[in-house]
């Protein structure tokens, strides 16, 4: 009986190439995170509750929301991680450098719950309930990476 | 109501890589042993439901690379992307829309062929979430965190645990990482993201499993005595994660008490003998108890302390060493369901339980039980 052998076929460098929408909600606030550094959350008009993302309906209420309401850019951290092991960035499809914070904020004025990154510089002060700001990218093209992260402020 | 049972299981071992197999090799062998085991051929099948998902098995429309293996030609199949137990959910309504008296559902996943945490990172939304690598453990920790610091519960109570239900799979030899280890070794193995260590979390593994659900008219035709779905429901939460409190599970806490009602079960700690739930990691299993009310609010920890869940507890767990010993999405839910299923019966082996009359399955989906399936499976119609 021989060795087992395994034949591979790659696929090599295919990629599939796709083009979200990112809709009329995620182009206003985009754009206000892009030019003027502000996060712009939607209120929904029957349950009142403020919604971070922005989008166009209130699921709970299953109504459509038209109500801008800015927030933050001040808010706490609701609860967190710090990662320690290298995952791969799906963006870059390296691995990403180890460790990194990754918490969710919640705005003052919002509902909800926004995710991003939280610096971890000194560990001993995230927590929950902490404050935090966001630290905006210099050069902002219009993405979620136009900040760079969190940073606790208490 | 007509009434639905489950008159046959099957499933494959779990492993880390069936390298040898495609996903057909392991739907043929997971249908073959839920026909013997149900004593029925595919003739006596109406129908076929297959679940899996599309990004995990890397192909659009995944269902169909399983169709011929499953006994699908010339029946009507369709595809449920989600748990198996939404399958189940799914084949138990043709059972009872009149149309079919006989459904296979089957479940099928193979971990091992991609790379875990883009595919659930992949589930998040495109504009918001994505691109910050946002994944299952990242969005799991972070529910960890939450829901220890609303209730308290302890790295080590979490560590017991994983200590349990790697232990309880040295009985189960379909298990992919049955193992004796303690609370040291869970603490002190690498930290993933905080607080996840390692061994918190479960592996993700290659797995198919196959269910026959019946009419009542024909459950009784075959070899195996029924076991009867007296409960049942499916609960979806929000889509944003931060739309949720996560430290809560509001959509199964909705589910069970839903299914708890229609099978008639006033007090479930009491009236539940055994279940298996979706234990993806250690925290999971404490939360999940709490928000089916099978464990006062913020005392699962302080339960399991006391060995309540263990196999010989009050009220035995993941006694098959659950999905921290072995992961196959998509299918983990048609496992659990199979094991409760011969647990019922009696015919489990080494992990059986004293007294499994009623017991309860626990499916989810989504990051951290965006939606989670309830049945309850009793062995007396």
């Amino acid at each position: 009986m021989t060795q087992n052998e395994n034949i591979i076929i790659e696929s090599g460098d295919a990629i599939q190439p796709f083009a979200y929408s990112v809709g009329m909600h995620g182009s206003k606030f985009f754009t206000e995170l892009r030019d003027n550094r502000r996060f712009m959350a939607i209120k929904c008009p029957k349950c009142k509750k403020v919604y971070m993302p922005p989008r166009g309906v209130c699921g709970d209420c299953f109504v459509e929301m038209k109500d801008w309401v800015e927030v933050g850019p001040k808010g706490i951290i609701s609860t967190f991680t710090i990662l320690r092991f290298a995952f791969i960035d799906p963006e870059t499809g390296a691995q990403k450098p180890v460790p990194y914070g990754y918490g969710f904020i919640k705005f003052d004025g919002a509902d909800t719950l926004f995710q991003h990154y939280i610096n971890v510089k000194d560990e001993t002060r995230i927590r929950i309930g902490a404050r935090v700001e966001p630290v905006f990218s210099k050069d902002r093209k219009g993405s979620i990476r136009d900040i760079e992260y969190f940073k606790v402020i208490d | 109501m007509d009434r639905a049972a489950i008159i046959g299981v099957g499933t494959t071992k779990i492993e880390k890589s069936k390298i040898g197999e495609t996903f057909a090799d392991m739907a043929w062998e997971a249908v073959n042993n839920a026909l013997n085991n149900a004593g029925m051929t595919i003739d006596d099948i109406d129908n076929v439901v297959t679940t899996s998902s599309d990004f995990w098995d890397g192909r659009t429309i995944s269902c169909m690379a399983v169709g011929d293996a499953s006994g699908a030609a010339h029946k009507n199949v369709s595809c449920v992307e989600g748990d198996g137990t939404y399958g189940a959910f799914y084949g138990m309504t043709r059972c009872l829309s009149g149309s079919y008296k006989t459904t296979l559902v089957t479940g099928h996943s193979k971990g091992s062929q991609s790379v875990s945490s883009l595919i659930t990172n992949s589930a998040f939304d495109p504009i918001y979430e994505r691109a910050l690598g946002m994944d299952m453990v990242t969005a799991c920790a972070m529910q960890a965190r939450s829901y220890m610091h609303r209730t308290k519960t302890t790295p080590e109570q979490m560590a017991m645990v994983s200590v349990k239900n790697h232990g309880n799979a040295l009985k189960n030899p379909l298990a992919h990482l049955p193992m004796k280890i303690t609370v040291k070794d869970v603490l002190e193995s690498e930290m993933i993201a905080d607080p996840l260590h390692k061994l918190d979390c479960s592996p993700v593994s290659d797995g198919c499993a196959a269910v026959i659900i019946a009419h009542e008219s024909a459950a009784t035709k075959f070899k195996q005595k029924p076991v009867w779905i007296k409960g049942v429901s499916f609960c979806a939460d929000s889509f944003f994660f931060g739309d949720r409190d996560i430290s809560r599970a509001k959509s199964l806490t909705k589910a069970a008490k839903k299914a708890y009602a229609m099978a008639g079960i006033h007090d479930p700690k009491k009236e539940i003998d055994v279940a298996e739930l979706y234990d993806a990691f250690t925290y999971q299993e404490l939360m999940w108890l709490e928000e089916m009310g099978l464990a006062d609010d913020s005392m699962a920890g302080k339960l399991l302390e006391k060995g309540d869940f263990n196999i010989d507890g009050r009220l035995p767990i993941n006694a098959s060493g659950g999905l921290l010993s072995g992961h196959p999405v998509i299918a983990a839910g048609l496992y659990s369901m199979a094991a409760v299923v011969r647990q019922i019966r009696g015919d489990v082996g080494g992990f059986q339980v004293k007294k499994a009359k009623t017991g309860l399955v626990q499916g989810l989906n989504g990051l951290g039980g965006q939606s989670h399936c309830v049945f309850i499976l009793d062995k007396d119609k």
